[in-house]
Formats: structure tokens, C-alpha cells, sequence
């Protein structure tokens, strides 16, 4: 069984590799959008540093989105996801080992870049080390859930922009509290509850949207 | 009991159900007038002033009433997708799409009351209020699942694909409401306290459950107007549909 | 009845645009709404007549 789902998340993660210049687009996407806030709002540190955690999530959750599309786009374009679909192993196996090198291509990434750009919101140290901590949690639940969005929304026209109407009003609990945790770090208040909830939503939502999303699959596959 | 069983097939098939829809409709429209009109003349005429809100709290007559609708029809929604995943019957998938523009519109008007609500009461047109947020994001719902079945040409697979979100949605529902309310009680910032007087007069109860009733009644019957639409366009092909076309009588 | 006027009941106690804007919209949605399916209903039954006699008439065609 885990055989699958690594074999699955080797060639994901190969075939991603093969393809960098989509990875670091997604990245500088995300890099963008939290440098312009400051732009829009004015660089008063106080402030900044008030929005800085609902900043940077939702920019997660944005750029996440963008590279969601392609999650299965591609296997269906070349055949791949029908033989996967007709081998004998549950497809939910395959859809889990697609989520997680999902996770490590876009969701790692974001978590890895996040304090660099806290610091232009002059975040202290244990906020910075809170929202890497948060992000490195909360993104496998948007990889999860965002499955099931790419698998509803495989080969309909308008796709990436269905994708993110179904999918962000479900992306809503990761948001408060991934945010919540950071704000509440910075307000100097414990975060327990926070990442507690948090990795209970990532469990969640990586161990039951894989069969979510294979159900969706072979809907989209009749 | 296989007697019933049979039955509740016979009335699942679209055949059988598009002309019962049809006779069906002006019941429930009689009946929404019928509620409409009583908890209209409870609600204005016989429910006495709100000692705190003075005749502002008449708005609760039309804002309750959507807000439980709107709930309730994506719980109906849900059931129709469970069922049709499970029985495999071709009318529960032509159910949710006939539902959903209604619900869709009840959660509007719970927002849209529900400001008209709060601008003289709390003094904001908009408060992120647990019960507010949660409704917003069922309206997005709603709107997901619209854009979703509508995008999607194959009937049967705009079904499925919109039961899978149904289903999604309303496991993640729960979650958002308890989410929304505990970021809700973080951020008490301009503290409004929003429970509302719960010693309500009799009077007033029935004049929203009236209301209540007649909203009720008013989607089943634009869900009927709706799904008996989907079933000609779905059915075209059919002897029995080819019948109800080409006859005279066919409203 | 608790009014003494038609005018007061307008007025709802300095309420009105609040209480008629709720009711109003209402009204005008449940009104439109079903004004729009049954257009809808019609206008499906019309092309689908439309279709139906184009159908049969380029089967006749192709049997003759």
C-alpha cells in the first residue's frame, strides 16, 4: 500500500523537477503578492506587523490555487490517469501520493520562504518561527482539500477559476487558524489551541480528500 | 414493504413524477399564499412593539425565515446527493440543481435583511459576527456549486460532480461555523452583543413560524416549476416526454 | 390591530426604509424568482418542440 503512494509521489516529484519554472513562478507569485500589500497599505511597522499572518496566509492560499490546476491535468491529457483509474489499487491511494508531492513542490516551498518575507513585516523571531510552523501544517490541508476541487473541476471549461470558487470558502478554517496562531503569538498569548486544531485539520483532510478526490476522478474519467 | 418500495421507485422515475410535480405546484403555491398571508397579519398587524427595538424587530419576520431556509435547503441539497449516490436514482441529481438558485437566494436575503437589521440596531450595516461570516460563506457555497453544475456539460456528471462538493460542503459546514465563531470570540474588538431578546412573545413565535412555513412551501414550489424543466430537457429523447411535447395540454 | 393610522403603520415607528427594505426585497424576489422559472420552463418547452419537429422532419427526409 505504501509502496503506491510512494511510487506515485517519486514520479510527481520527478516529473515536477522537470518542470521547475513552474514551481518558482507559483513561488515568486507568492513573493509578489506579499511585497505589493505593504505598497497599498504604507510601511508604518505597527501596522504592518497587525496584518502581517493574514498577508501571508492568504497569499499561501492564492498561490497555492495556482498550481492546484495542473495537479491532474496533465496525467489526464497523456492517458496516465485512466491506467492509473483501471490498475487494481484504490485510486485514493494514487490521489494521496499526488497530494503529498503536491505538498512538497508548492506547500514546503511557501512555509520555507514565509519568515524571509515576514521580516519586511517586522515580525519578531518566535512569530517568524510560529508562522513557518503553522504554514508547514496548515499547507497539506490546502493540498487535501484542494484535490478534490482539481478532480471536480478536471477537463470543465473555466477551470482554474471554478477551482477557486469551490475550493477557497473550504480553505476558510486552515486560514483562521493558521493566522490565528501567528496573531495570537504576536499578541504574546499561547498558541496550543491553535496548532492543535490546525494538525487535526491537516490529518483530516489529507486522510479522508484523497478518496474524496479519486471519487471525483472517476466521475470525470466515465 | 415491497409493495412501498416499488411505489417510492415508481415516483422516483421522471416519468411518473413530472406530471405528479405538476399537479402538485399550485398546492404549495395556495398554501404559501395561505402562510404568507397569516404570518404577514400576525407579523405587522396583531404582533405588539418590541419594548427594545421598537417596530425595527418586524425585520425577524423575514430574516429568520430565509436563514432557516437557506440552511435547510442545502441540508436538503445534501440528502438528495447521499440519496442519489446511494439508490443511483436520476431525479435526486435534478433536485439539488432545481434547489439550489432558491437557496442560493435565501442566503441573500438573510445578508440583505439581516443589514437592514443591524444598521439601526448595532449601528453597522455589517459586523463579522460568527452567524453573519458563516452565512456569507453558505452563500459562496451555493454559488460554488451553481457555477459548478453549470459548467459541466454532461447531465449526469454535472450530477455527480455537484453531489461529491454537496457532500464535501456539508461535512465542512460544522467545521467552518465552529472556526468562524472561535476567531469570532479572539477578535471581540467593537464588542456588539448580538443575542437577541429570547423571551419572545407567543405571538410573535407564530407569526414567524408562519412565515417560516410559507418560505417553506414557496421552494418546494419553485423547486417543482424548476425540476420539471430539467426533466423535459433531460427526458427530450424519451416516448413519454416526445408525448407531453407534441400534445396541446402541455403547460 | 395595533395601528391607529395608515400612515403610522407606514412609518413603523421611524423604521420604515429598514422593515419596508426587508420586506420589499422580499417580496420582489419572491415575486421575480418565480416569474423567471416558469419563462424558463416555457422557453425550454419551445425549443425542445422546435427540436423535436426539426428532428422528424430530416429523419422523414432521410428515409425518402
Amino acid at each position: 500500500m505504501l509502496n503506491i503512494v510512494m511510487a506515485v509521489m517519486r514520479r510527481d516529484l520527478k516529473l515536477a523537477m522537470r518542470r521547475q519554472a513552474d514551481m518558482t513562478a507559483v513561488l515568486f507569485f507568492f513573493v509578489i503578492v506579499v511585497s505589493l500589500f505593504p505598497l497599498g497599505i504604507g510601511p508604518e511597522a505597527n501596522l504592518l506587523r497587525k496584518l502581517a499572518p493574514g498577508v501571508l496566509w492568504v497569499a499561501a492560499l492564492l498561490a497555492t490555487m495556482l498550481s492546484l490546476p495542473r495537479l491532474f491535468a496533465d496525467d489526464l491529457k497523456d492517458g496516465t490517469l485512466e491506467q492509473l483509474a483501471l490498475a487494481p489499487h484504490p485510486l485514493g491511494l494514487v490521489v494521496l501520493g499526488k497530494v503529498l508531492a503536491h505538498w512538497l513542490v508548492s506547500g514546503l516551498p511557501l512555509a520555507l520562504l514565509a519568515p524571509i518575507l515576514g521580516i519586511q513585516y517586522d515580525l519578531s523571531t518566535d512569530a517568524l518561527i510560529v508562522l513557518t510552523a503553522t504554514l508547514l501544517l496548515g499547507t497539506p490541508a490546502l493540498s487535501g482539500i484542494g484535490a478534490i476541487g482539481a478532480a471536480l473541476t478536471l477537463g470543465v471549461r473555466g477551470g482554474g477559476v471554478l477551482l477557486s470558487l469551490l475550493v477557497l470558502p473550504l480553505y476558510i478554517p486552515v486560514l483562521i487558524f493558521g493566522a490565528g496562531a501567528v496573531d495570537a503569538t504576536v499578541a504574546g498569548l499561547g498558541a496550543e489551541g491553535h496548532f492543535s486544531l490546525l494538525a487535526a485539520l491537516a490529518f483530516a483532510s489529507v486522510g479522508f480528500a484523497p478518496w474524496a478526490a479519486a471519487a471525483a476522478l472517476k466521475i470525470a474519467l466515465e | 414493504m415491497n409493495e412501498r418500495l416499488i411505489n417510492i421507485f415508481r415516483f422516483a422515475s421522471p416519468a411518473t413524477f413530472y406530471p405528479l410535480a405538476g399537479r402538485m405546484i399550485p398546492w404549495f403555491v395556495a398554501l404559501t399564499v395561505l402562510f404568507g398571508a397569516a404570518g404577514l397579519w400576525l407579523g405587522l398587524f396583531v404582533a405588539p412593539t418590541d419594548f427594545q427595538q421598537g417596530e425595527g424587530y418586524r425585520i425577524i419576520f423575514v430574516h429568520v425565515p430565509a436563514s432557516w431556509m437557506s440552511m435547510f435547503i442545502y441540508l436538503v441539497m445534501a440528502f438528495w446527493a447521499a440519496v442519489g449516490f446511494t439508490l443511483n436514482t436520476r431525479l435526486s441529481g435534478m433536485m439539488t440543481q432545481a434547489l439550489a438558485p432558491t437557496g442560493a437566494l435565501m442566503a441573500f436575503l438573510s445578508l440583505w435583511t439581516g443589514a437592514l437589521w443591524g444598521k439601526p440596531m448595532w449601528g453597522a450595516w455589517w459586523v463579522w459576527d460568527a452567524r453573519l461570516t458563516s452565512e456569507l460563506i453558505l452563500l459562496f457555497l451555493y454559488i460554488g456549486f451553481i457555477a459548478l453544475t453549470s459548467a459541466i456539460d454532461d447531465p449526469r456528471r454535472a450530477d455527480k460532480a455537484g453531489g461529491i462538493l454537496l457532500l464535501v460542503g456539508v461535512v465542512n459546514i460544522p467545521i467552518i461555523y465552529f472556526s468562524v465563531k472561535w476567531w469570532n470570540t479572539l477578535h471581540q474588538g467593537s464588542s456588539v452583543s448580538l443575542t437577541r431578546s429570547p423571551s419572545m412573545a407567543a405571538i410573535m413565535l407564530w407569526g414567524m413560524l408562519l412565515m417560516a412555513l410559507c418560505f417553506w412551501m414557496y421552494s418546494i414550489a419553485l423547486a417543482l416549476v424548476r425540476v420539471r424543466g430539467i426533466i423535459l430537457e433531460r427526458e427530450r429523447h424519451t416516448d413519454w416526454a416526445k408525448a407531453i411535447l407534441s400534445g396541446e395540454t402541455a403547460r | 390591530m395595533i395601528w391607529n393610522s395608515f400612515g403610522e403603520f407606514l412609518a413603523m415607528g421611524g423604521y420604515a426604509g429598514y422593515v419596508w427594505g426587508s420586506f420589499g426585497a422580499t417580496a420582489l424576489i419572491m415575486i421575480v424568482e418565480p416569474i423567471l422559472a416558469r419563462r424558463r420552463q416555457k422557453q425550454t418547452i419551445a425549443r425542445l418542440r422546435r427540436q423535436m419537429r426539426a428532428d422528424t422532419r430530416s429523419s422523414l427526409e432521410s428515409n425518402e
